[in-house]
């Protein structure tokens, strides 16, 4: 890429090289996705090798979605929007570029080990001990780098989005040290540190505050960014947005022992997880409507802005799915719908409908703009991938919905006498045109993908091809 | 002191530090710096120069709208200290 694109201030080069790489990343992590949709339909596609079986893709896809897309994202949108909030340029360029290599160092080497079958066993946390230690150096090195350039900031406040950015950064590296803490046996083996209900407990912590810390609160502080940013229009309430933040962090990290309902864990405990995670309603909502009420008197953008309708999108999904997750943490739903399909469709409607569709938002404003230009390729195109995103996602949840509720019912019907109503290959086979569905929503976002691929080419392309013609004064 | 009445005082504490929090925020003296950095995002306009002439002409078609944005967030600089 030209020198010319440099700002005079800022450091682009490393929200660039994040930026492109979510795109790949995307479609990379959600190519493997649709694989594992169809592998439920046509169980023969896993090829009968023990590379391409479902149990070794699957940590695969949600390594690659989760920490290759969304991480990717995360950088590029935190490293952009701490210098332009702070009016200063990136603490240690240096640094900031060993973050980028580390970090696809760190993916491409889930996309040797994981099909390998090297594997923690803890979901979310797959990745084994040499592996951990190069995500905490990287880590680490990203916290100097982020809170090194609020230091630096040449404004007086530390705008709300830096806020959510940092809690994120921060709370990830202690979940990831204390989830990781474990044995080395040998070069690619180790053992948990922690036994039984308690390693349970630790890992769910880790698990539902990597929900509520990576994939929440990163992706609100882009929320508060590039809302306002794309609405042209300041937040609603920067008084709610402060309250919000100290709420959701206080709560969030109480929440995770809804994963463990009706187990070994103490009953206590599992109360206390589905208490918090049912408070955690207030301040999801508070954010949620934070952000939508910025739209308040811009309403009409949505008419004639794709990017902007992504984002507001986004914040429906947030709302929704920040409501059903406090009603399944609930023991009496939990009993019908945990370990079914319902679960999956929870998730994706907030990692497609939430997480996905606000980075993707924010892409679409931010990418031209490292590109010296307001507007994507083709705003057009961003309008056919909106529809594609939002009728994807709504196939995969409604289907995942359905099968969800099928299998339980299935599964806790009993006859007269007490045995068990239904085998469990019934409740398979009774799924299967749930599973036809989902594979099409899938499907529907991969090609979305595809076309934000082409579109952001073309932007790159058009605006070197620009460029040439300018020479640069200065 | 047992543990479920420390616990019972930790709850306590947090509560007592939500109010707290929610009063600094609400508070009217708070006011004027929250004004200031809410437009934080909008304080450092360096956007280039626009070339997408599609994008020009697109604006001109709803120009009644898009550009009367009020004064709201383009003229308070937010706190640019440099």
């Amino acid at each position: 890429m030209s020198t010319a694109l440099e700002h005079p201030t800022y450091n682009y080069k490393v929200v660039r090289q994040f930026a492109i790489m979510t795109v790949v990343w995307g479609i990379v992590g959600m190519l493997l996705g649709v694989i594992l949709a169809a592998q439920l339909v046509w169980p023969q596609l896993n090829l009968d090798l023990p590379w391409t079986s479902f149990g070794r893709l699957r940590p695969l896809h949600t390594n690659a979605v989760i920490f290759a897309f969304g991480g990717s994202a995360l950088f590029a949108t935190s490293y952009y929007v701490v210098q332009r909030t702070c009016q200063t340029r990136l603490f240690a360029d240096k640094l900031a570029a060993f973050t980028f290599w580390g970090w696809q160092a760190v993916i491409l080497s889930a996309v040797i080990t994981l099909p390998l079958g090297y594997t923690t066993t803890k979901e979310y946390a797959e990745l084994e001990w040499p592996i951990d230690i190069l995500i905490t150096l990287v880590w680490v090195s990203y916290a100097i780098v982020f809170l090194g350039t609020i230091k630096l900031r040449k404004t007086s406040h530390i705008y709300v989005a830096n806020w959510f950015f940092a809690a994120f950064i921060l709370t990830v590296a202690v979940l990831h040290v204390v989830n990781s803490a474990e044995l080395p046996v040998t070069f690619m083996y180790s053992s948990s540190i922690y036994a039984g209900t308690i390693d349970a407990m630790v890992q769910w912590w880790y698990g539902h505050n990597a929900v509520g810390f990576f994939l929440t609160a990163g992706f609100l502080g882009m929320m508060y960014y590039f809302v306002p940013k794309q609405a042209e229009r300041p937040v609603y309430s920067y008084r709610l947005s402060i309250v919000h933040f100290w709420a959701l962090i206080m709560v969030y990290m109480w929440a995770g022992p809804h994963h463990l309902h009706y187990t070994a864990l103490p009953d206590w405990a599992q109360s206390l997880g589905m208490i918090m995670s049912i408070i955690l309603l207030a301040p999801s909502w508070g954010g949620m409507i934070n952000g939508m009420m910025t739209l308040s008197g811009a309403w009409h953008k949505l008419r004639t802005d794709p990017t902007l309708r992504f984002l507001v999108v986004a914040l429906s999904f947030y709302g929704m799915s920040t409501f059903e997750g406090p009603m399944m943490a609930v023991k009496t739903v939990n009993a019908l719908s945990h370990y079914t399909d319902w679960t999956i469709g929870h998730v994706h409607a907030g990692a497609l409908g939430w997480v996905a569709m606000i980075t993707i938002g924010s892409m679409y404003h931010l990418i031209p703009r490292l590109f010296g230009r307001t507007e994507m390729y083709s705003v057009g195109l961003i309008g056919v991938h909106f529809w594609l995103a939002t009728i994807g996602t709504v196939l995969y949840i409604a289907s995942m919905w359905v099968n969800g509720i099928l299998q339980g019912l299935m599964w806790r019907a009993i006859n007269p006498d007490g045995t068990l109503m239904y085998t469990f290959i019934e409740a398979v086979e009774a799924s299967a045109p749930g599973y036809i569905v989902r594979l099409i929503g899938g499907v529907f976002w991969v090609v979305g993908m595809l076309i934000m691929a082409y579109n952001l080419f073309m932007t790159v392309k058009r605006s070197e091809a620009i460029r040439q013609p300018i020479p640069q004064t200065a | 002191m047992d543990t479920g009445t420390f616990r019972g005082i930790i709850t306590g504490l947090l509560i007592l530090a939500f109010l707290g929090i929610t009063a600094w925020a609400y508070s009217r003296r708070r006011k004027k710096d929250f004004d200031e950095a809410k437009n934080l995002p909008f304080a450092d306009e360096d956007e280039p120069t626009n070339r997408d002439s599609h994008v020009a002409t697109r604006r001109d078609e709803s120009s009644s709208e898009a550009d009367s944005r009020p004064a709201d967030s383009r003229q308070d600089r937010g706190d640019r200290n440099a």
